[in-house]
């Protein structure tokens, strides 16, 4: 199957705009059933790939055949085939959640659903920088209408925040494309770290300049500091199936930063190698203090948890700034973690505020639960998780990423900032656990439904993803350290990829 | 012809940014739209300015990188549509928050920013 790599844009794509078309799109329940069948197809071809890219190695699909680098090459190897699995299967597990009901507050729910996981998987296959532009336009604009999905004032305010922002960053995407094509005349990646090692002088400031703009829009998007303050507000505001398809989008910035900063302005780049590490190194420690603070500050769950992506993202940075194959290879696993992790916890947060009456998802003293037993195991997996505590997957990705610092400077950094932000999370969380679980009034909110069962599924897929990535740690971690090696080796990565390419 | 044209860029983002920068949704999105004018442009200069050289082969002497200009004509239909979704967006904003301001609410010195941040009463 020599299509198979661009099977993960295709099938959303085809399903979203099925979904747009009359006999479909009147009748909810067939807009349901596509959906997840759409999803399902989706996790099935995303897992049939990873599993050829891990056996032949590297799939190269040039797309109408022409090849690079005058063409636009789709790239699935290890890194962004292991991405695209995990997003078909949290759009599999969020889609399963959001049939219960949660997709009924305005039109075209699963239409859009399907062209933001087009977008998110595109930005993650796609081997040339402009096409990488054209797939984060995708996945925004899908992700604007889902965010004022179901209205209300909230999501209006926070939407014109993100919308605005995320329009400026495109702006400086494109700035930053125009002056790295000029310098460099190719928009390939792969063919880009083959040429910017040869740049030298004004041209190569001049590259720098465009790169580092690169970093800003990256960085906005991963909700790295100072462009962190859309973040909290977005996902909070969001309706529980959106937010938890968005605990991918800030990985979709990590995943550019590593690619444009450990391939193409890695070591191998002359002038301009590791430019981004210093920045990187200020601004990921004081992205994991400023959630950190965050999640102290949280007054509901929803709040925390987005503070918590907002710690995961400071960690996953931190690890892009030491830059070496075991970092990277612990961003991939950690990555795979805080996105179900968070999601899961997105999830359960809707769940549990629609039990509690007015009260919802704050802090405080209100009503007990329908069904305490299964949603106080469900929060204390997911909390257990996403602090970081064994025997699951967070303590696993954690330790990582502590193992991963190389010098005594890096430790020093390193070390207290992550262990602090899990302890803030550890003590938020279970502050958190205690009000919503124990202090209440003891009857049950008399408008109080109980979670209907695909809610469950997708929730449970979700959380029992954490014991799974322990259970087959040695193998995802092998698999993460080949794929991470992969991408620091310019040989593979770059040269590897162009036929034509002479060392 | 290049320094008028970086003249040109340089101008239209700063008065971009000032406007993006301003409380109002308006004024905003004009800003937004003077901004992807400005990259559009930038964009299209990335190829080098030539005169009398086509994107064609065969129809000039010389020839010009036709890349630049299919990467404007992305961009400008990719501008076009979001700059369409935050005017409607904005609107929304107007009718449900009461105020077109991007924060939603309006700053509580009325009288001393209503003529600064651009917006008429």
């Amino acid at each position: 199957m020599q299509h198979l790599s661009i099977f993960p844009i295709l099938i959303p794509l085809l399903f979203g705009a099925i979904m747009l078309l009359p006999p479909i799109s009147r009748d909810l329940t067939s807009q349901r059933i596509s959906a997840v069948t759409g999803t399902l197809l989706l996790l099935i071809s995303s897992a049939v790939l990873l599993f050829k890219v891990d056996h032949e190695g590297v799939q190269l699909y040039a797309l109408g055949g022409w090849q690079a680098p005058f063409g636009i090459a789709l790239v699935a190897d290890r890194m962004s085939t292991l991405l695209v699995s995990v997003s078909s299967f949290l759009a599999f597990a969020v889609m399963l959640f959001a049939i219960a009901g949660r997709d009924k507050g305005g039109a075209y729910f699963h239409p859009l659903f399907m062209f933001q996981i087009m977008g998110i998987n595109g930005a993650f296959l796609t081997g040339d920088i402009f096409n990488l532009f054209v797939f984060f336009e995708v996945l925004l604009i899908a992700s604007y209408a889902l965010l004022v999905h179901s209205g209300g004032k909230q999501k209006t305010q926070a939407a014109l925040h993100y919308v605005i922002l995320n329009l400026v960053g495109s702006s400086l995407f494109l700035f930053g494309l125009g002056i790295l094509y000029g310098t460099l005349g190719t928009l390939n990646m792969a063919d880009m770290a083959i040429k910017v090692g040869q740049l030298e002088g004004e041209t190569a400031t001049l590259a720098k300049t465009g790169a580092l703009l690169l970093l800003v829009v990256f960085g906005l998007k991963a909700a790295m500091l100072p462009m962190h303050f859309w973040l909290p507000k977005t996902y909070s505001s969001a309706s529980a199936p959106v937010a938890a398809l968005f605990a991918i989008m800030t990985k979709v910035g990590i995943y550019s930063i590593f690619r444009v900063f450990t391939l193409i302005f890695g070591d191998e780049a002359g002038e301009l190698a590791n430019i981004a590490t210093p920045w990187l190194w200020a601004l990921a420690l004081l992205t994991i203090t400023i959630g950190t603070v965050g999640v102290f500050a949280s007054p509901s769950l929803k709040v925390l948890s987005a503070n918590l992506v907002m710690v995961s993202s400071g960690s996953l940075l931190a690890c892009a700034a030491i830059g070496s194959e075991v970092a990277t290879s612990a961003a991939l696993y950690y990555m795979v973690h805080s996105t179900l992790a968070s999601a899961g916890l997105f999830l359960l947060a809707d769940l549990l505020a629609r039990q509690r009456g007015k009260a919802e998802d704050r802090f405080v003293r209100s009503r007990a639960f329908l069904q305490p037993r299964l949603l106080g195991f469900g929060f204390a997996i997911s909390a257990l998780s996403l602090i970081g505590m064994p025997p699951l997957s967070g303590f696993v990705g954690k330790v990582m990423m502590l193992q991963a610092t190389q010098t005594t400077v890096q430790t020093m950094w390193v070390w207290p900032l992550i262990l602090i932000g899990s302890l803030a999370a550890l003590i938020t969380l279970s502050r958190a656990g205690t009000t919503l679980f124990w202090r209440h009034s003891g009857s049950v909110a008399p408008e109080a439904e109980p979670a209907k069962a695909t809610e469950i599924a997708g929730i449970a897929l979700l959380l029992l993803a954490s014991p799974v990535l322990v259970l087959f740690g040695g193998e995802i971690s092998a698999f993460t350290l080949q794929a991470a090696a992969n991408v620091h080796d310019i040989l593979f990565s770059a040269y590897g990829l162009l036929p034509g390419a002479i060392q | 012809m290049e320094g008028i044209y970086a003249f040109c860029v340089g101008l239209l983002t700063a008065c971009g940014i000032f406007l993006a920068l301003r409380g109002r949704t308006f004024s905003v999105v004009i800003g937004l739209t003077l901004l992807s004018y400005a990259v559009n442009l930038f964009l299209f200069a990335s190829g080098r300015l030539k005169i009398d050289a086509a994107a064609v082969l065969g129809q000039s002497e010389q020839y010009s990188d036709p890349l630049p200009q299919a990467l404007v004509l992305t961009a400008i239909v990719i501008g076009f549509a979001m700059t369409a979704f935050v005017v409607i967006l904005a609107m929304r904003a107007r009718a449900d928050l009461g105020n077109d301001h991007v924060d939603g609410v309006l700053p509580t010195n009325e009288t001393d920013t209503s003529h600064r941040s651009g917006g008429s009463h």
